[in-house]
């Protein structure tokens, strides 16, 4: 294991020696006193190497990150996991606005609350499968333009009302699939993705994700399933094929 | 002042301005060491061509006089404008504002400074009838558009713009910043967009008490700028934080509306959201965005602004440019990046991100029992 005390460090002096070390056969990283540092994570490989954080690591944490694992112990600024190919960001805290921006494979699971935008864009491609779970409440702009991937909002300390207080939930939203815990009424925000049911499918989906979910953070099982999973998919696979021609 | 000279580097980075603010609502005064260490975490956001501070409380000698900061290209321009400042203010003191020396930041103008009032028998008066405030206002235009190679950057009371090209933390060190106390502090780290990186150019931009610090890119600027231009606004500097700083004292200074619903009144609450309001809150924000509706900006914005009475920080309604805030028993702290905070305040009571649109407001302690008793639907 490879201890680095990153106070006072520039990001290009931190991600050096983090390559460097991956390059060197070092598999387990414990980084301190990170404050702002951007870029952590960036574009690395290796399936087996795991990052553990200490501090708020600065923008686009694990960009292009294709197979390691980043924990980071506090909160996260924006555009975690933007771009993100493989591996596994596990954020103990908040996040910021614009996570997992394009993302097309991995997983992000963040424990408290996550910014605006979360998820835009993502996409799935094959068998690349990008995943997003967030514990608490998202911002605006949730899903937006969303393409692929699966992304689960818990919002476990909410209450059990069934209206999402956010504007453009899933606004553009043309593949992929959410899971909400409210069955909210989606024609509020858009006619062009519905609200269902989930199926045994979904089911043992979300028991293998969720599960991974609740052992990265001591969150019970029993907690996030207190209420019924509904998922949110697009209505057709081109819900906007005729926004702007006659059909 | 158009003509203050550009020897800079126009070439672009990709990057975003930075932004911090502190406060502390007991008026508790800090040193100038805590905002250069965190506008210093956000670096990278900017490429060097703008850094700047506003502080409030660090003249408490010359609380009543009007501190007015001027660059100078020249020693013609600085006699020049003396003359017309010794015609029609009281020059209580004057002095070089003191700099340190340091190779990071070169070429710098002549840095003045004057506490002065208007004479009550100026000529202005004999034909305006102005307050003071508006002499001072109209003084700093004219100044500004007529007096080649002289910009007054700073012109309130009891507070001060300390600015210039070069990355924030060595501004700091070029205006010997930890030497200087005040109760409110904000800092900016620039990556000029439209407007090329130059000494009048950098934040804060401010105007009396009002201090603007802005990261984003105002499109409605078109718009903005004619409609202050009918109220005589002479926008010099063409650049959106001027915009900013103006409608607020419009809007605050000449039309008296409240500093929180003014702010409003930049980031609107869409129309949809206005319906939803409850009926005086509706009657009223679709007054103000039917009166006030040139003066609504459009596109991404992350603003901190400072004035007499207090701090607010805000994003534009969609949220397009980061914010995030902190409290730390008296004191507020408002960043681009939490990260900037955490520098200064390792573990704040509580950190959070604004939603869009909703102002970060804090008021001194005494000017908040002040207005406490109004009440009332503008008190909203």
């Amino acid at each position: 294991m490879m201890t680095i005390d990153a106070a006072g460090m520039h990001y290009k002096e931190l991600n050096g020696i983090i390559r460097e070390g991956i390059l060197n056969g070092v598999k387990k990283f414990f980084i301190e006193n990170v404050n702002g540092q951007y870029y952590i994570g960036d574009g690395i490989k290796g399936d087996d190497v795991v990052i553990e954080i200490n501090g708020t690591p600065g923008n686009d944490l694990g960009a292009f990150m294709d197979g390691p694992t980043l924990i980071v112990n506090n909160n996260a600024q924006d555009n975690v996991g933007n771009t993100m190919n493989a591996g596994k960001i596990i954020i103990n805290g908040d996040a910021g606005d614009v996570i997992g921006y394009g993302m097309r494979g991995g997983r992000i699971y963040i424990r408290g609350n996550a910014g605006y935008r979360v998820g835009i864009h993502m996409k799935g491609y094959n068998e690349q499968l990008p995943v997003i779970i967030i514990g608490g409440k998202v911002g605006s702009f949730f899903a937006e333009y969303m393409a692929g991937g699966v992304i689960v909002l818990l919002g476990l300390e909410d209450d059990d009302s069934d209206e999402l207080d956010i504007d453009y939930f899933a606004s553009g939203m043309h593949g992929g699939t959410i899971f909400i815990r409210k069955k909210i009424d989606f024609s509020k925000f858009s006619n062009e993705a519905e609200v269902y049911e989930i199926d045994d499918k979904d089911a043992k989906f979300l028991k293998e994700y969720l599960t991974d979910f609740s052992n990265s953070f001591n969150i019970s099982l029993e907690e996030i399933y207190k209420k019924p999973f509904y998922k949110i998919v697009p209505s057709s696979a081109r819900p906007y094929a005729h926004l702007y021609t006659s059909a | 002042m158009l003509k203050i000279k550009n020897k800079f580097n126009t070439e672009r980075d990709i990057s975003g301005c930075g932004l911090c603010g502190i406060i502390n609502a007991k008026k508790v005064k800090t040193n100038g060491s805590d905002i250069k260490k965190a506008i210093s975490v956000e670096h990278d956001r900017g490429n060097g061509l703008g850094g700047g501070f506003a502080v409030y409380g660090n003249y408490p000698d010359y609380a009543d006089l009007y501190a007015f900061h001027i660059m100078y290209d020249n020693l013609s321009a600085k006699s020049d404008v003396e003359e017309y400042l010794r015609n029609n203010f009281i020059i209580e003191k004057e002095e070089p504002i003191p700099t340190f020396k340091t190779a990071k930041i070169y070429d710098h103008p002549y840095l003045h400074r004057y506490f002065i009032k208007p004479k009550s028998d100026r000529q202005d008066k004999l034909f305006h009838d102005l307050e003071d405030d508006d002499f001072v206002v109209n003084s700093v235009m004219l100044i500004n558009q007529n007096y080649d190679g002289a910009y007054v950057f700073s012109s309130g009371k009891n507070m001060g713009a300390f600015k210039g090209v070069g990355y924030p933390e060595d501004v700091a060190d070029f205006y010997r910043l930890e030497e200087i106390e005040g109760y409110m502090w904000t800092a900016h780290n620039r990556f000029p967009t439209n407007t090329p990186g130059w000494w009048g150019g950098a934040h804060p931009f401010t105007l009396l008490d009002w201090s603007i610090v802005h990261n984003g890119e105002i499109s409605s600027y078109g718009i903005n700028k004619r409609y202050l231009e009918m109220y005589k606004y002479n926008l010099a500097l063409r650049t959106d934080t001027e915009v900013i700083t103006y409608i607020l004292d419009l809007l605050i200074r000449k039309h008296k509306i409240p500093v929180r619903l003014a702010l409003s009144v930049l980031a609107f609450p869409f129309y949809n959201k206005i319906d939803k309001m409850e009926n005086d809150k509706k009657m009223l924000f679709t007054a103000l965005r039917q009166v006030y509706g040139s003066a609504l900006l459009n596109g991404p914005f992350a603003i901190v602004f400072g004035y007499s009475g207090g701090m607010v920080a805000m994003n534009d309604r969609i949220k397009l440019r980061p914010l995030v805030a902190a409290s730390n028993g008296d004191f507020t702290y408002v960043a681009s990046e939490e990260a900037a905070i955490r520098a200064v305040c390792q573990s704040p009571d509580m950190v959070w991100s604004p939603k869009a649109g909703e102002p970060v407001a804090v008021e001194f302690d005494d000017i908040k029992e002040k207005t406490s008793l109004k009440g009332g639907l503008l008190s909203l």
